[in-house]
């Protein structure tokens, strides 16, 4: 689908399902092919379907070239196998066309010496086609190509093969025909064979008749299906590649893309010689982030690297902060990421050259694989196990793939290689570290020889002005950095115009929004996982590729590339043969204007090229030495600049841009600049700055060296943040990735200056930013000094100043609303109303540029009355803890006196809200949130809800997690949270259980059988992209889409997060809608808007945009009184909302009335505007796009540039605009129905009752629905213990156990999926390995990642190792575990958990709360493998050892566990193995509660 | 920025006052000050607020919580040079002004607010004490000539701006003395004339020239004016209400400004040409519950008055702020001034009739009645007398302290200036500019009789119209737009 309105194809995103299963013994069998098939379809719940209901969005199937099935099948004679290759080649079926491919096709083999054998149509069953896939089904054949009797090697060959198809494929996309995307060949190999298409799994072998054909055998088969976040998917990207196929997303991609372009300038080899310039692009334009993988794979194995090397390199896993990897290794990682940066993101990715088959897990571990050897011989790896029945007598091992690692298949050997043994061999084979050892020059390593910077002449306030310094900026944002070492904290939502309706002069770096991960990858948590991330670069010039040689290497290190002024002076006066740097400075003639400036550009481009032309690797960019007659071009525009031209030019890959700027103070500027392409910055100002600072003594205690130190890792920690927020681990990958939305910039500046990054609605150009350099260039120079006044602005930006950036929410507006609400004034409500909404002559969002158009006036009386309106409306997220109980019940008595929906926010609530009050009143919030937290979610929170919100992300902070301090978490908010009083709470960045999209689809599946009759609402936060994203939330059967606008608000963020994430809910809205309607989504959802929603004319905006629900939560709350204290986080609200001070908390005055009467006020401006505009409901105004059009009379000279008309564009079509119909959830199959019936004397009447079920991977979220139905009856309490006890017999399905409450034991004889006990709620789980099974229990896996995530009460017995993510946020659940992997206990709030064997990496990281014991026999575990950060190992006293060893028994008891038994056995050697874990503020608080206690039971 | 909790620790004190047995007896500012660290508290009392409603109701926008916090940690010298980024003269707002921006504080809502203006004084005069306020002036001069016609806060910092700007300011002042109402208009007890005579040092040394016994209009023509580029008009709305009562022209019925004046002249040493007046003895009535009033009721007292009676039109205002001036705006509210402490009767809903003189024609007593207002939704508010309330008052001094109707018309005729329905000089409260383009005008003689503070505030931001009117351009701050808007 083209690019139209607010939709980018390039932001389409997908996931998938995807396994491989093969014979080690070499046996080839067509059966192979239907088990693989099978695994697709067990995991058909991991894809999806388009509206039509029968195209997929891609599936395919590797195998070996089936010599003997061609033989048979051909016309013409076939050499030996591996002495012919078979190419599948997508043609066009128009006949011109398609003769014209072949032929290019045919010509390139020739050229390349070799011989076409012949053609073969593919036969292919069309009836199985949907109609979207039979729009676009191409024509599809075999080729074989022979080798024409050259005396070629597999490897010679293979090039050749490479060449003939890259320079085909370059000659049919130049041709210009119409079918020329059509072209496209899966797979040409002398090994394997590729069929796929845009098929549901079910029907690849329909579809392809050619499979089911009993002749066609294989060895190994490679399957894949693809979850797209759209449904414009073609046949060319289903997966798998020529290679591999991908789970997951590469984040870096663009970076990647610009990287292995600028490679192209280096690339020789003799085994293509001159032809090598024809293969280039090797990254073809528009292909998706896995396919463009492929390509460079390819690539890669031209360069004499294996398969397991090639992906070694690109996929490292953490090996920088890794104490216990051998050197060995991490010299050869280290080498590589000289040449290679990572491809970064979450990917699970099988491999397969017909020789290796395996499978690769990127660093975090973020996908789900899990793999079977059987005593018959064959290995079955895929996402989920249980995908293909196997008894469990004959498994050899249930294994899985752990973080970082591989998992090999020699097929030719007929063993599998692990990941130990492959590494060890590729690392050994050159002498990586001697290489390093030589030529890795780390910059700490080099003297420091004095200041060589010229000295600068003006004075340092004359230059702050220049640069747009503010004493606020100075104060709030430098200041606390340079102290303490860390960004300062904020609250409340930002209010202040975007950068292009800003008056104030700005930086470049506010033009540019950070993408952040939502949904369909996640963000990371590069704090409490610290140790997959990594913020080091290396600078200096690239080489050759193909080259395996020490002069790879020869480069500069730097371990945080925000360098100090010693440091950029040891870059300019180093002396040394491998690195020349050279000074361009990038200050421009003031006097010449925009010509100046551009004519300093290409100037500075001139001198890079020449430099480098002349040997320079190290390109140093200085705005240093402005004067009166010299000003600085923004900093990232010289960055970028050089950059994208000296690309342009081919010289991209010999230098690294180091960066001299007195520009970059936020961690946002930093991050922009290493985005497009800075390898080192230098903030020289802000070392003079905090000098000064000291000197001035407002900075005390420290010296200017350590502040600025202080500083530079503040800034890095807060680049990492950023890069995290995408789901990037390193910097070496983030460094040029560009990941970037340009808002407010035309495309004619963007194109030449920063090309690829999107930008969507123009804007101002090169002559308004120089305009606006120019104006803070003038006021540096006044020609007489002003006494009285102060050095700088004073700012205004975080708090409202008169002077300062003007703020939505101002002296008049709270006043006035606050007028309006108390004393029902409707007349100060418009005075409110008109302050925000004329805004044509001060501009601050998108939406004030629009005016209504169209008019068709009705009777107002004709319009739907106020109280049907505010149905639609609700209040934002906001905890309980966040805010205090008066204030958070007021909301909820007001929502549910007028029938709207208040939100609890995440921070759970209390039971004893959920029945109505005695005077009619209900305080029980409608909306129940689920967070990253999942703080208080349980099965009878869940049940007491009307609609349940999964949190992706908040406006204010999109991609970063939260916290609530150890001494706000009082008692009662403890309660509510499922937590322990006083002990600090921390929400992590991503859901542990939302990888990617279909894991979002098992969430909305688990929480729709907890609560069936609660819609599902996913809340989004707007973004580029975000559109594609709603699509597959639609198709992933969300109920309710919710799309916030950038500047909700928070309770706590670093300040400048506040504000450089996410886009204005304008954006975000239209391009879900329009997104929505054109793949006819529409229809099944309903779409939400919020997001700093004020008045009548705001939601009326909305609603014309696409919206038809409402979320306000800035506005109500300060018509409870809230007066923008922006001091949230430090709980010192003086009204008494923001705050859980019991004195303070005495101050709030709000009453239900006012809130309503705001709802009131709002909803009587917005039926004015219905009634002019002709909608008589809402229902009818929804999408109605054409009512608004761009407001002539703007009187804003920066926003002339913009062009709006993308948000306003409607889809060409028919389909309904608004939500018509709900959401088939498919519940109906849900196993536990059956329990219910047949445990209805259990369930009902307290009767104890056995059962037993056979169970499957597709059996999903067994336990929550009879969960749900218990807590209706008996609230939280559930059943007695043991009451109903349901044994499972086979592989559960995810979820297992999800949400179960008290009175549920469940056992499963076999294993289980992923997130097992998610949210348990007090019931008993069993995993146990089954009986018949003859493998040691604690050597292989048994349950799946993230089990027991939010885990509030209950048991869980565990036969078996878990896989990763152990217990997150486990806040009270009992778990004993014969090993688990990495993160174990991460986040742990409260809880015991025993582990009986070996632990992962990062134990414990962020854990709070609970206590775990471990037990250690080979002293791993205390020597390196737990995160010590927050717990330290306390000695077990004898209450601890009864405990445990009670645990120990039970797990024996109900696993008959031989390691339990072991352990048991003999009890006194094997207790002293034992550790505890102990967080030291649990430790804390729980002195402290004894201690209350005791003062309780005194006093009484 | 601030101490994070300081408002829940520290409770609200400001200054005290010495007994008023003791203050009675001479004219002395009676103040006693706070102990600096007492001081430094009450700045970290400041909360820092996202939405600092202070600096919206501060006419001259004054940088409230910058400057407390900078008292709170102590660094003096930059809490004065942000107060004095805003303010020419905190000395006189913070001894008179009645701070808006107290009402409009954010901690009073839930506690008594901030002592905004006690931090203002303690900051300038520590400013004097240290010798850090001095003369700067301009690096450069324009060459440009500007007269600013009046010396009283309006155009003492319109004077002020205009110099820093580099222009060449002369100043005229018909009076003998600089100041205008600060001078000769606000008895000693409030404001001590040395406060004024330091700044006027530190404004001439800086350069501006000071001109006084001139009287433009009538003792200096007009036409003189012409040989300035620009001419700012200050003069103040000093045409006093009169009260149109039987026996008005009756001995002993004065008017405020009179009594007043003669008092600061008699301070000051200077003889006083005309008749003297004194309230010693005497049964002294007050009318007009204002400032002005309440500023004779205390000269009155120390005078040495035998009573002294106050009557006020309107009704008696309620003690605490009522639900029709919430906060943060302007509470309408009872107001009891340390005159009033020294002694008086107050009386409200009081309309004087008659005054009634002995047989020398010397007032004797006056008649009043009492009134109500009948207020009809849509209608400006009646006055009704109430029948039977006839009172006789025996008294032998009446002072008239019922505000200004406008500014005097010499200037407004001689110089062809606009009015408005207000009689005030017609310029917007945004340009300043007259219909004579290079007359300009700034003050009560703009606005109508006001604040101190507003006075200041119209002064500078005069000036940054004056000197964009000269040159095409300014750098003379202005306090921005955000000014708190009304009920």
């Amino acid at each position: 689908m083209e690019k139209q309105g607010l939709y980018l194809p390039e932001f389409e995103r997908d996931n998938c399902g995807a396994g491989f299963i093969c014979n080690l013994k070499g046996e080839k069998s067509n059966k192979i092919i239907h088990d693989a098939l099978e695994i697709l379809i067990k995991l058909e719940h991991r894809g999806a379907v388009s509206s039509d209901g029968k195209t997929g969005d891609g599936a395919g199937i590797l195998i070996d070239i089936p010599h003997e099935f061609f033989v048979k099948n051909t016309t013409f004679d076939l050499p030996k196998p591996k002495e012919y290759a078979v190419g599948m080649v997508f043609l066009s079926q128009n006949e011109n066309q398609l003769n014209f491919f072949k032929n290019c096709l045919e010509t390139e083999i020739k050229n390349q010496g070799l011989a076409v054998l012949g053609w073969r149509k593919v036969p292919v069953n069309k009836t199985h086609l949907g109609t979207i896939a039979a729009k676009n089904e191409p024509a599809i054949e075999q080729i074989f190509i022979g080798k024409n009797r050259l005396p070629l090697t597999e490897n010679q060959f293979n090039a050749k093969l490479f060449a003939a198809r890259k320079i085909a494929e370059h000659a049919v996309e130049n041709s210009k025909l119409s079918d020329r995307k059509k072209f496209y060949l899966p797979s040409l190999s002398t090994t394997t064979l590729i069929y796929k298409g845009l098929l549901i799994p079910e029907d690849i072998r329909n579809y392809y008749t050619d499979l089911s054909n009993p002749d066609l055998v294989t060895r190994l088969a490679l399957v894949h299906q693809r979850f797209s976040t759209n449904t414009f998917p073609s046949w060319d990207l289903a997966q798998p590649f020529r290679y591999m196929c991908h789970n997951g997303e590469i984040n870096t991609l663009r970076g990647n893309i610009n990287r292995m372009k600028a490679r192209e300038e280096l690339m020789k080899s003799p085994i293509f010689g001159d032809d090598i310039k024809k293969l280039f692009p090797i990254i073809l334009d528009g292909k998706s982030d896995s396919a463009c993988m492929d390509m460079v794979v390819e690539l890669l194995l031209m360069t004499d690297r294996t398969l397991p090397e090639v992906m070694m390199m690109m996929v490292p896993e953490a090996w920088e902060k890794d104490p216990a990897m051998i050197d060995e290794k991490k010299a050869f990682y280290e080498y590589n990421s000289c040449i290679m940066e990572p491809w970064d993101g979450p990917a699970s990715i099988p491999f397969t050259d017909g020789n290796y088959i395996g499978a690769l897990l990127d660093r975090n571990g973020l996908r789900p694989s899990r793999y079977t050897v059987t005593k018959d011989g064959n290995v079955v790896m895929s996402s989920e196990t249980g995908v293909l029945d196997i008894k469990p007598e004959n498994v050899v091992h249930h294994g899985r793939l752990e973080p970082g690692k591989m998992f090999l298949v020699d097929m030719n050997a007929g063993r599998i290689i692990n990941d130990e043994e492959i590494k060890q061999k590729i690392v050994s084979e050159k002498p990586y570290r001697k290489w390093l050892n030589k030529n890795l020059l780390p910059l700490a390593d080099i003297p420091y020889t004095g200041n060589d910077s010229p000295k600068e002449e003006i004075d340092l306030v004359a230059r702050q002005k220049i640069f747009g310094y503010t004493i606020e900026e100075i104060n709030t944002i430098i200041t606390p950095m340079a102290t303490g070492g860390k960004e300062a904290i904020g609250s409340m939502g930002n209010d202040t115009p975007l950068a292009v309706l800003s008056d104030e002069p700005q930086l470049l770096f506010n033009y540019f929004k950070q993408l952040f991960a939502q949904v369909t990858n996640p963000p990371l948590d590069g704090i409490r996982e610290e140790i997959v991330t990594d913020f080091s670069l290396a600078i200096g010039g690239d080489r050759n590729i193909f080259d395996i040689s020490d002069q790879q290497c020869k480069k500069l290190k730097i371990q945080n590339p925000v360098i100090s002024n010693a440091d950029i002076d040891k870059l300019k006066s180093f002396k040394h043969p491998d690195f020349k740097s050279v000074s361009i400075s990038t200050l421009y003639d003031i006097t010449k204007g925009l010509n100046g400036i551009e004519a300093a550009l290409k100037d500075m481009v001139k001198q890079a090229y020449k430099a480098v032309s002349e040997g320079c690797n190290i390109v140093i960019l200085s705005d240093r030495n402005v004067n009166e007659h010299y000003a600085p071009i923004p900093i990232l525009l010289s960055c970028s600049y050089i950059g994208s031209q000296l690309s342009k030019m081919g010289q991209r890959s010999s230098f690294g841009i180091v960066i001299e700027s007195a520009e970059p103070r936020e961690p946002h500027h930093f991050a922009t600049l290493f985005g497009y392409g800075a390898s080192a910055i230098n903030p020289y100002m802000i070392n003079e700055i905090i000098r000064q600072q000291i000197e001035d003594e407002e900075i005390i205690g420290i010296s200017a060296e350590k502040g600025i130190q202080n500083f530079n890792k503040a800034i890095a920690q807060g680049v990492l943040k950023i890069m995290n927020k995408i789901g990037i681990s390193t910097l070496h990958s983030y460094r040029a990735s560009q990941i970037f939305e340009i808002l407010g910039l035309s495309s004619a500046f963007t194109e030449e200056y920063f090309p690829n990054t999107p930008s969507r609605i123009e804007g101002i150009g090169l002559y308004d930013i120089e305009k606006e350099i120019f104006l803070r260039h003038r006021s540096a120079f006044p020609p007489i000094k002003i006494e009285g006044t102060l050095p700088l602005n004073i700012g205004g930006d975080y708090r409202w100043r008169r002077n300062g950036e003007r703020h939505m929410f101002n002296p008049t507006t709270v006043s006035k609303l606050q007028q309006a609400v108390r004393t029902n004034s409707y007349e100060s409500y418009e005075v409110y109303a008109a302050d925000i909404n004329e805004q044509s002559k001060k501009l601050m969002t998108l939406r004030g540029m629009f005016e209504f158009n169209n008019l068709d006036p009705i009777p107002l009386e004709e319009v739907e009355p106020w109280t049907e309106i505010v149905k639609r409306f609700k209040t934002g997220a906001m905890s309980y803890g966040s805010i205090s109980q008066e204030a958070h019940e007021n909301l909820a008595i007001a929502m549910n006196r007028i029938g709207g929906k208040s939100n609890s926010g995440e921070g759970g609530e209390n039971k004893n809200r959920f029945r109505k009050d005695l005077n009619g009143d209900s305080r029980n919030s409608a909306i129940k949130q689920v967070a990253s937290g999942r703080f208080g979610v349980s099965t009878n929170y869940l049940t007491n809800a009307k609609e349940i919100q999964i949190k992706m992300a908040q406006g204010a902070k999109p991609g970063e997690g939260g916290q609530l301090p150890a001494d706000k978490v009082l008692p009662w908010i403890a309660e509510c949270r499922s937590s322990t009083p006083y002990v600090g709470l921390i929400s992590p960045p991503p859901h542990h259980d939302i990888y990617s999209i279909e894991d979002l689809a098992q969430l909305i599946f688990d929480l729709k059988n907890a609560n069936r009759e609660a819609r599902i609402n996913v809340k989004l936060v707007s973004k580029v992209g975000v559109g594609t994203i709603a699509a597959g939330v639609a198709k992933a059967k969300a109920d309710v889409i919710l799309i916030s606008g950038y500047d909700g608000g928070t309770g706590a963020s670093p300040l400048t997060s506040l504000r450089h994430a996410g886009l204005p809910w304008e954006l975000g809205i239209a391009e879900a809608q329009q997104t929505l309607v054109l793949n006819n989504l529409r229809n099944r959802v309903v779409l939400e808007c919020d997001g700093q929603l004020k008045t009548g004319r705001d939601v009326a905006i909305a609603c014309l945009l696409g919206a038809e629900e409402f979320g306000f939560a800035t506005a109500p709350l300060v018509a409870s009184g809230c007066i923008m204290m922006r001091k949230c986080h430090l709980n010192t609200c003086p009204v008494g909302i923001a705050t859980q001070d019991p004195e303070l908390r005495k101050n709030f005055k709000g009453t239900p009335e006012h809130v309503i009467n705001f709802m009131y006020f709002v909803a009587k401006e917005l039926r004015k505007i219905m009634a002019s505009l002709g909608f008589r409901t809402i229902n009818e105004m929804v999408g109605q796009s054409q009512k608004i059009n761009v407001n002539k009379a703007i009187e804003h000279a920066k926003a002339k540039g913009l062009d709006l008309s993308p948000i306003l564009y409607q889809p060409k079509t028919h389909k309904p605009l608004h939500n018509t119909e709900s959401q088939n959830h498919e519940l109906e199959n849900v196993l536990d129905f059956d329990i219910l019936r047949m445990g209805h004397p259990a369930i009902y009447r307290k009767e104890k009752m056995f059962l037993e079920f056979p169970i499957k991977n597709t059996d999903r979220t067994v336990g929550a629905i009879v969960s749900n139905e218990l807590s209706k009856i008996y609230g939280d309490n559930g059943l007695p213990e043991d009451t109903l006890n349901l044994k499972f017999k086979g592989s559960a399905g995810q979820s297992f156990g999800a949400f179960a409450t008290k009175g549920l034991t469940m056992q499963v004889d076999g294993n289980t999926n992923d997130y097992l006990g998610k949210s348990l709620s007090g019931a008993k789980l069993i995993i146990k390995k089954p009986d018949e099974a003859t493998f040691a229990s604690d050597e292989n896996i048994i349950v799946g990642n993230v089990s027991l995530y939010g885990a509030t009460n209950g048991e869980a017995y565990i036969n078996g190792i878990a896989g990763e993510r152990f217990c997150v946020r486990n806040s009270g659940a009992i778990a004993v575990v014969e090993g688990v992997g990495d993160h174990g206990c991460e986040y742990m709030t409260g809880g015991k958990v025993v582990v009986l064997g070996k632990t992962g990496r990062n134990f414990a990281a962020g854990m709070s709360g609970g206590i775990a014991y471990v037990y250690d026999e080979k002293q791993k575990f205390r020597n390196g493998l737990c995160n010590m950060e927050m717990v330290a190992f306390d000695p077990i006293f004898e209450a601890d050892e009864k405990e445990l060893k009670q645990l120990i028994k039970n797990h024996f008891k109900y696993t008959n566990s031989d390691l339990a038994y072991r352990i048991l056995d003999d009890w006194e050697n094997s207790f002293s193995n034992f550790v505890k874990v102990m967080p030291t503020e649990y430790k804390k608080a729980l002195m402290r509660l004894e201690m209350e206690n005791n003062i309780k039971t005194a006093t009484v | 920025m601030g101490k994070v909790t300081g408002f829940k620790e520290f409770e609200r004190k400001d200054e005290t006052y010495i007994s008023v047995k003791e203050r009675i007896l001479h004219y002395k500012e009676f103040t006693v000050p706070l102990k600096t660290d007492e001081v430094e508290k009450q700045g970290s009392r400041c909360m820092d607020c996202g939405i600092p409603f202070c600096q919206s109701a501060c006419p001259l926008g004054n940088l409230i919580p910058d400057f407390n916090d900078m008292v709170h940690e102590k660094k003096w010298k930059n809490a004065l040079e942000i107060l004095h980024s805003t303010n020419n003269f905190p000395e006189f707002t913070g001894r008179l002004c009645p701070a808006p921006c107290e009402q409009a504080c954010v901690l009073g809502i839930v506690n008594p607010p901030i002592t905004i203006e006690n931090l203002e004084k303690n900051i300038v005069e520590k400013g004097f004490e240290n010798g850090w306020i001095v003369a700067h002036p301009p690096t450069a001069r324009t060459g440009k000539k500007v007269a600013v016609v009046g010396s009283g806060p309006a155009g003492l910092a319109a004077a002020q701006q205009l110099n820093r700007a580099g222009h060449l300011v002369t100043v005229f002042e018909r009076d003998d003395a600089l100041g205008g109402l600060l001078r000769y208009g606000i008895p000693n007890f409030k404001l001590e004339k040395e406060i004024i005579d330091r700044r006027i040092a530190i404004l001439e040394e800086e350069g501006i020239e000071f001109k006084t016994n001139i009287h433009v209009g009538v003792n200096y023509p007009v036409e003189k004016l012409d040989e300035f580029h620009a001419v700012v008009l200050c003069g103040g709305a000093t045409l006093s209400r009169e009260l149109p009562a039987k026996g008005a022209e009756i001995k002993g019925i004065v008017q405020a400004m009179t009594f007043l004046k003669q008092q600061n002249k008699r301070n000051a040493g200077i003889d006083i040409e005309t008749e003297e007046i004194f309230a010693t003895d005497k049964n002294v009535i007050v009318i007009g519950g204002g400032d002005t009033g309440s500023d004779c009721i205390g000269t009155s007292n120390r005078h040495g008055a035998k009573s002294v009676t106050n009557f006020e039109i309107m009704p008696k205002p309620p003690v605490n702020r009522c639900e029709t001036t919430p906060w943060p705006f302007w509470p309408l509210k009872l107001k009891t001034s340390t005159s009033h402490e020294e002694g008086c009767d107050r009386n409200w809903l009081i309309s004087t009739k008659e005054f009634i003189a002995d047989e020398k024609g010397n007032l004797k007593a006056l008649k009043t009645v009492q009134i109500e207002w009948v207020i009809k939704p849509g209608e400006r508010p009646v006055l009704r007398e109430i029948e039977g309330t006839e009172k006789i008052w025996p008294c032998e001094l009446v002072l008239l302290a019922m505000g200004f109707t406008g500014p005097e018309t010499t200037l407004s005729e001689q110089l062809g200036l606009k009015t408005d329905f207000r009689s005030n000089y017609q310029a917007s409260e945004t340009e300043f500019q007259t219909n004579v383009p290079h007359i300009f005008t700034a003050g009560d003689m703009r606005r109508g009789q006001s604040l101190i503070v507003w006075a200041i505030s119209e002064g500078r931001e005069a000036a940054k119209k004056v000197d964009e009117y000269l040159m095409g351009y300014s750098n003379l701050p202005t306090k921005g737009k955000g000014d708190l808007i009304g009920v």
